[in-house]
């Protein structure tokens, strides 16, 4: 099934693509089709900078047990540095 | 027989005459030919897609695929267009009527047309097939697995595309509808309500919902793909293409 459903983040930050480094500013995650990974869904995630044009795009395709790892670790990672070490607002 | 063709990207003029990129096949042979557009999924403007475009070419029509993402640049690979697209919550309807209505102009305008414009679209482009049928004189439809045209989209779909069904009294041509027996989106009591609104305003129509299919069982580059229903599905087009766009 397509989903159509985007959950749509602010993010500051940097990515890497196709061109190079650029800096983030927005975030889309959804479940659905993926484009090149062989499932039949995925938990799809664009980092994006919609200002520098669509090629500004650093795209995963993850499994959902993968994602679910991924926020995992992403919170151990926090949990484990020292609370607001790296804030936006440092 | 001659089955050879020409195949490559072509410039159109889309809705408002803006500049679109399309892909365009059509057979080197000199016989009248129907003219048949495409409309890709939401995911965009892929390989797979061209490939049906092909698919067509090699049966003798002239088919074409508009890339509906074009607005997001020239040189911005397909899929980076389809991310953005769908971040700004997808085309809007009326720039996908206008668009469609470019790229059936490009096929009349071919040597050797007919004049008979088919459509066919999958997933998001099977509404919007119905759409432009119901918007644009076309001769014949095909539907391939498309959801909400009777139903609404669920409230976080970012465009909050309205159910087309009340639009079915314009419906301008015959419609084949393609359905998995298992999708969700359409389930198959969405595909009843159409095929029966369809019915009582006497609108040309046949569906067709295959078992042990769901959505997308075309797509041979996804697990969906359910050969059997595919090999059935296709003969189903081109006989149904074969009797409406004969000139």
């Amino acid at each position: 099934m397509c989903t159509y459903l985007t959950e749509k983040i602010e993010l500051d930050g940097a990515g890497k693509g196709g061109n190079g480094w650029f800096t983030l500013s927005q975030g889309a995650v959804y479940v659905d089709h993926p484009y090149h990974a062989c499932h039949e869904h995925t938990v799809n995630i664009d980092f994006t900078n919609p200002a520098e044009g669509p090629s500004a795009r650093v795209a995963v395709e993850l499994t959902e047990e993968s994602a679910l790892a991924l926020i995992d670790a992403i919170q151990k990672a926090l949990a484990a540095a020292p609370p607001g070490l790296a804030s936006g607002r440092r | 027989m001659n089955d050879a063709m020409w195949a490559g990207t072509v410039t159109i003029a889309g809705h408002e005459q803006s500049e679109l990129e399309a892909y365009l096949a059509r057979p080197l042979g000199e016989e009248p030919r129907g003219g048949v557009v495409v409309i890709h999924h939401l995911p965009g403007y892929d390989d797979a897609t061209k490939e049906i475009v092909r698919r067509f070419a090699a049966r003798g029509y002239a088919a074409i695929c508009p890339n509906l993402y074009s607005r997001e640049g020239a040189g911005v690979s397909p899929d980076d267009q389809a991310a953005a697209v769908r971040a700004k919550g997808g085309v809007p309807d009326e720039q996908l009527v206008g668009d469609v209505a470019g790229a059936a102009a490009h096929l009349n305008f071919l040597d050797h047309a007919n004049g008979r414009i088919g459509v066919i679209g999958f997933c998001s482009g099977g509404r919007q097939t119905f759409l432009v049928a119901c918007s644009l004189q076309i001769d014949a439809a095909v539907d391939c697995y498309g959801a909400f045209v009777v139903n609404t989209p669920p409230a976080e779909f970012p465009l909050q595309h309205k159910p087309l069904i009340s639009k079915a009294a314009d419906l301008s041509c015959p419609l084949l509808g393609l359905f998995g027996a298992e999708d969700k989106y359409p389930g198959p009591e969405e595909v009843a309500v159409l095929d029966a609104e369809l019915e009582r305003l006497g609108k040309e129509h046949e569906f067709h919902s295959f078992e042990g299919a769901g959505h997308a069982f075309f797509a041979t580059d996804r697990p969906a793909y359910r050969p059997a229903a595919a090999v059935e599905g296709w003969k189903k087009i081109f006989n149904f293409y074969g009797r409406h766009l004969s000139a």
